[in-house]
């Protein structure tokens, strides 16, 4: 048993398809949980006051904008390196659900800075880093649209994603970087284990990022299976053009 | 409904914005997932495909 099997679209859509209920299921279940949880049953914050309510969105969906990037890098890499189309299609299928992320991680910044820092937006490197990469996904996204040929596209979109890269480790480690700036650091540091969230606000804080997490792999299952069923369709479709 | 004060606006807002959007993508992939099947079907209705190509 070889992890490679799955490179086989056949294989990798019937083990999708067995998989995703439970993930959906999962996913919803999170998210409303951590949200519902967050929204309504913790206290506000001493200096923060009810706006920390708005860290249950912002914190999983900016881990997520800056994680799908990850995903999409090691997809691109396993794409240049061994050719397998289904990691092609699935960093094409992440790249949306990245957006989507990278975009409500600006909007709930910005209306959460309005009242702490008194702006909605200020040229902080953790930000500024944050808009670039959002950028990063939309140009991404547009090559693949932009070139006819599937092969060269995830060729170049897959450069793309490696130049794009820095911009991803920028929007996580860009406040100890640079030391400055408005945005405070990582309130959950994986790596060194300690944090600067209480409890009250911590645990609904993981089970919302554990939705998002879920969320972003329920939906790039899905929308890797759509791209592998439209490459199918173009194919059969050339094919048959071929031969009359 | 919790007593969010004077950021009342921004909290409720935030989740407005976001939920909407995050339920925009969710509709979006599955209405585009329904197209593919679709499109799949006909191509293989039309060929007659038995071919496994990607």
């Amino acid at each position: 048993m070889s992890i490679w099997q799955y490179a086989n679209p056949v294989k990798f859509l019937a083990l999708s398809t067995r998989v995703q209920p439970v993930i959906w299921t999962a996913a919803v279940l999170c998210v409303a949980v951590g949200l519902l949880w967050g929204f309504f049953a913790t206290p506000d914050d001493a200096r923060q006051g009810a706006t920390v309510k708005i860290i249950y969105l912002h914190v999983p969906a900016a881990l997520m904008a800056i994680n799908a990037w990850f995903m999409m890098l090691v997809a691109s890499l396993i794409w240049l390196i061994r050719r397998h189309h289904v990691s092609a299609l699935a960093a094409k299928a992440a790249a949306p659900v990245g957006v989507v992320m990278t975009l409500i991680a600006l909007i709930t910044g910005a209306i959460w800075g309005q009242p702490m820092w008194g702006t909605w937006w200020v040229w902080d490197p953790r930000l500024t880093s944050f808009l670039i990469l959002f950028l990063f996904y939309l140009g991404y996204i547009a090559l693949w649209e932009a070139v006819e040929d599937p092969d060269t596209a995830a060729d170049l979109t897959s450069v793309l994603c490696l130049v794009g890269s820095v911009f991803a480790v920028l929007s996580r480690y860009a406040v100890k970087f640079w030391n400055q700036g408005l945005h405070q650091g990582t309130s959950v540091p994986v790596a060194t284990g300690g944090r600067s969230v209480a409890d009250v606000f911590f645990y609904p804080l993981v089970v919302s990022m554990v939705g998002f997490g879920l969320l972003f792999l329920a939906l790039v299952l899905y929308r890797t299976g759509t791209e592998i069923r439209l490459r199918r369709a173009s194919a059969l479709l050339a094919r048959a053009g071929r031969e009359s | 409904m919790p007593e969010l004060g004077k950021y009342a606006v921004e909290v409720l807002s935030a989740y407005a914005v976001s939920l909407v959007i995050l339920a925009g993508l969710v509709l979006l992939t599955l209405r585009r997932g329904r197209a593919a099947r679709a499109a799949l079907a006909r191509a293989e209705a039309e060929t007659k495909g038995t071919v496994d190509a990607v």
